[in-house]
C-alpha cells in the first residue's frame, strides 16, 4: 500500500512494467484462466467438438481418448463438450445475478445513504427481511412456482444479492455525504440527481466493484449448489453445478464426472477472488487520499 | 449604510437537537451587507460562525430549526422553494470553504468540476464552458491553466486548491461570495496570497464578501464591517476602523490582544482569554463571556446585555461595561 501512496503523486512516471511487477504472476494467472473460460464460453459454438447433448449409450462414461478429450459422463454425453457449455450458463448467472444486485442494491444504498430518514429505515428494514429469509427456501419456492429457467435462477439470485450490495454502497455513500465536497456541490446549486450521479457515485463506485467480483464466484458456487441439489438449470443444459451432481452417481466408477466440473469451477471462483481482491487492493489506498 | 442592503440577515436563530439538549448555534444575529461590501465575521471556534454561514444558504443539517429571515436581493430564502433556492446557489450566491483538501471531489477532474458548473449554471456549450474555465484558472492565479483542467485534486498543493475551489465560487459571477475560513487550511505565505486573490476579484467583480475568520488581523486590513460573535451572538458590531479604534467590548480586546505581535519581546507569553467558550446547551442566564470576563460585575451574571448604541449607530455593542477607548480616553 505504501507503495501505491507514491505512485499517486508520480503517476505520470508510472510505467506498465512497474505495475505488471507490482501484481505478481498469480494475477495474471488468474487473468489468464479467466480469459481462457471466457473465450471457451464465448467460442463455445465454434469449437470443432461433440454436440453437449448427443447421447452415445454405447460409450457411457467412456475414458479418455481422440474422440473425447475428458471422456463421457453416465448417458455418454462428451464430458469437455458439457464443461464449456456449462461455463456459458455459470458464468451468465455467476455474472448476471451480481449485476442485478449491485444495480439495484447499489441504486437503494446511495439513496439510503444520501437521504436518510424514513427511506433509509425503510429500505434497511427490507433488507433485513430478506436477508432473514432462507435462501435456500425462497429458491425453493420460485422455482416450484416459475419453473426451473436460467432466468428464474439468476433472478433469485440477483434479488438474494441485493441486501449485500445495498449495505455495502449505503456504508459508503454514508461517510461521503457530509464531506464538503457534496455540501460545496449544493451551494452551487446542484440537484440531487446531479449531486448522486455525479459526485457520489465514482466516490462510491469501487467498493460495491470489488465487492461485485467476489459476488460472481460466490454466485458460481451457489448456482453449482443449487443446481447440484436439482434446483438450478432444467436438464439436458449442463452447468458446472448439475454436472457435479449428475456425476455424483457414478462417484465410485468414474471420481472424475463429479471433480472435473468441481476443478474447474474451484479455478473460476479462485480466478475471481484473486483478481477481486488485486483490484480492491490497488484501489484502497485512494480513500486515504480523499 | 445608505445603498440598500444585498443581504440582511434579521432575528435568525438556528437550534441544533443534540442528546444533551437542544443546542442554540445561532442566537438572534442581525446583520446587513450592501452590495460589494464585505462584512467579517469573527469569533473563535464553535462560536457558530460556519452555522450562520450556513443559515444563509440555507445548507444546515437537516435536524437544525432555523428561525428569523434571510432577505437576499429582496427575496426571503428561508422556506423559500427549494427550485428556487437551487438556481440562486452558484449563481448568486457562492461559498468557499474551508479546507481545499475536502471541498473539492477527489475522483473527478478540476475541468470536471469547472466545466459542469458552467455548463449547468450559464447554459455554456463545452468548448465555451471549457473556455472559460481556463480564463478563471488563469484568473485565480494558477499557471497552465489549460494542464491543469485535466488534473485531479490531488495533485494540486493546498494553496491551488484553494485556488481552484475560488474559480469554481466566482464562476458564474456570484453577488455575494461567502468565504468561510478560506485560509485556516493554508500556510501563512499561501493565506495571504488566497486573501489577496479574494480582493481583488471581489473588486473587479463588485460582489459583497462575507470573510469568516477566527483571526481579527484577517480582517483588518481586508473588510469595511466587522462582526465579532461569541457563543452564536453578535457581541460587536462596528465598521472597521471604528472596531479596531473603539472597541467597546471586552471580548474584542481580548480576542486582540490574544494575537501574536511582532514587536512583542521574543519568549513573551500571548496574552490568552482563560477559561472556554460556554457549553451551548446549557445557556449562561447573563452575559454569555461573563465567565471569562475580567471586568465582569454581578450584574453581568444575571442579565443578558442587549446590543447597544455606541458613537454612531453602525456600532453596536452588547456589554454592560463597555471598554471606554482601546487608548483609555473617554468616549
Amino acid at each position: 500500500m505504501a507503495t501505491l501512496e507514491l505512485s499517486l503523486d508520480e503517476e505520470v512516471a508510472v510505467t506498465p512494467a512497474r505495475r505488471a511487477r507490482r501484481l505478481g504472476p498469480l494475477f495474471w494467472a488468474a487473468i489468464g484462466w479467466m480469459m481462457f473460460v471466457f473465450a471457451a464460453a464465448t467460442l463455445a459454438p465454434l469449437l470443432p467438438m461433440p454436440s453437449p447433448t448427443d447421447m452415445d449409450m454405447l460409450e457411457r462414461r467412456a475414458p479418455m481418448s481422440a474422440l473425447h478429450w475428458l471422456g463421457t459422463d453416465g448417458l455418454g454425453r462428451d464430458e469437455l463438450a458439457r464443461l464449456i457449455y456449462g461455463a456459458r450458463i455459470s458464468l451468465i448467472v455467476g455474472l448476471c445475478a451480481p449485476v442485478i444486485g449491485i444495480t439495484i442494491g447499489g441504486a437503494l444504498g446511495m439513496l439510503a445513504g444520501y437521504f436518510r430518514g424514513r427511506f433509509e429505515t425503510l429500505v434497511v428494514g427490507s433488507m433485513d427481511v430478506l436477508l432473514a429469509f432462507p435462501p435456500l427456501i425462497l429458491a425453493l419456492a420460485v422455482t416450484a412456482y416459475l419453473g426451473q429457467s436460467i432466468l428464474n435462477l439468476t433472478c433469485i439470485l440477483g434479488v438474494l444479492g441485493i441486501p449485500a450490495f445495498m449495505r455495502v454502497a449505503r456504508a459508503a455513500t454514508l461517510t461521503l455525504a457530509r464531506r464538503e465536497f457534496v455540501i460545496a456541490a449544493q451551494a452551487l446549486g446542484a440537484t440531487h440527481a446531479r449531486i448522486l450521479l455525479r459526485e457520489l457515485l465514482p466516490n462510491v463506485f469501487l467498493p460495491p466493484f470489488a465487492f461485485f467480483l467476489l459476488g460472481a464466484a460466490v454466485t458460481i458456487v451457489v448456482e453449482g449448489a443449487l443446481s447440484c441439489l436439482g434446483l438450478g438449470v432444467p436438464p439436458p443444459i449442463s452447468s458446472w453445478g448439475s454436472m457435479s451432481g449428475e456425476g455424483r452417481e457414478s462417484l465410485e466408477i468414474a471420481p472424475r464426472l463429479a471433480f472435473l466440473p468441481a476443478i474447474t469451477m474451484f479455478l473460476t471462483v479462485l480466478s475471481f477472488n484473486l483478481v477481486g481482491d488485486t483490484l480492491r487492493a490497488l484501489t484502497d489506498p485512494r480513500q486515504g487520499a480523499l | 449604510m445608505t445603498e440598500p442592503a444585498l443581504l440582511s440577515v434579521e432575528d435568525v436563530a438556528v437550534d441544533l437537537p443534540t442528546p444533551r439538549g437542544d443546542l442554540r448555534a445561532v442566537d438572534h444575529v442581525d446583520l446587513k451587507i450592501g452590495a460589494g461590501r464585505t462584512l467579517g465575521i469573527v469569533g473563535e471556534s464553535g462560536c457558530g460562525k460556519t452555522m450562520l454561514s450556513r443559515a444563509i444558504l440555507q445548507l444546515l443539517p437537516k435536524k437544525a430549526r432555523l428561525s428569523g429571515r434571510v432577505m437576499f436581493d429582496g427575496q426571503d430564502l428561508v422556506g423559500l422553494d427549494p427550485e428556487r433556492l437551487r438556481k440562486l446557489r452558484g449563481r448568486s450566491l457562492a461559498v468557499v470553504f474551508q479546507d481545499p483538501m475536502t471541498s473539492l471531489n477527489p475522483v473527478l477532474t478540476i475541468g470536471t468540476q469547472l466545466i459542469e458548473t458552467l455548463q449547468e449554471h450559464l447554459e455554456l456549450d463545452g468548448n465555451a464552458a471549457k473556455k472559460r474555465s481556463v480564463e478563471l484558472l488563469a484568473a485565480v492565479g494558477i499557471p497552465a491553466p489549460e494542464q491543469r483542467l485535466m488534473q485531479y485534486p490531488h495533485q494540486l498543493s493546498g494553496g491551488m486548491r484553494q485556488r481552484v475551489a475560488i474559480a469554481i465560487a466566482l464562476s458564474c459571477e456570484p453577488k455575494l461570495l461567502i468565504a468561510d475560513e478560506p485560509t485556516t487550511a493554508l500556510d501563512v505565505t499561501i493565506q495571504a496570497q488566497i486573501l489577496d486573490l479574494l480582493a481583488r476579484e471581489q473588486r473587479r467583480r463588485h460582489m459583497a464578501m462575507i470573510l469568516i475568520t477566527h483571526d481579527l488581523g484577517v480582517v483588518a486590513g481586508r473588510t469595511d464591517e466587522v462582526a465579532v460573535m461569541y457563543a452564536g451572538r453578535v457581541v460587536e458590531r462596528a465598521p472597521t476602523p471604528a472596531l479596531f479604534k473603539n472597541m467597546r467590548m471586552p471580548y474584542t480586546e481580548a480576542l486582540l490582544a490574544a494575537l501574536p505581535r511582532i514587536d512583542a519581546a521574543p519568549h513573551a507569553p500571548l496574552p490568552a482569554i482563560s477559561g472556554r467558550p460556554p457549553d451551548p446547551t446549557r445557556p449562561i442566564k447573563g452575559c454569555s463571556f461573563s465567565p471569562r470576563c475580567r471586568y465582569a460585575t454581578a450584574q453581568c451574571h444575571r442579565e443578558k446585555p442587549a446590543l447597544a448604541i455606541a458613537e454612531s449607530p453602525d456600532h453596536r455593542y452588547a456589554c454592560f461595561h463597555p471598554l471606554k477607548t482601546a487608548a483609555g480616553i473617554p468616549a
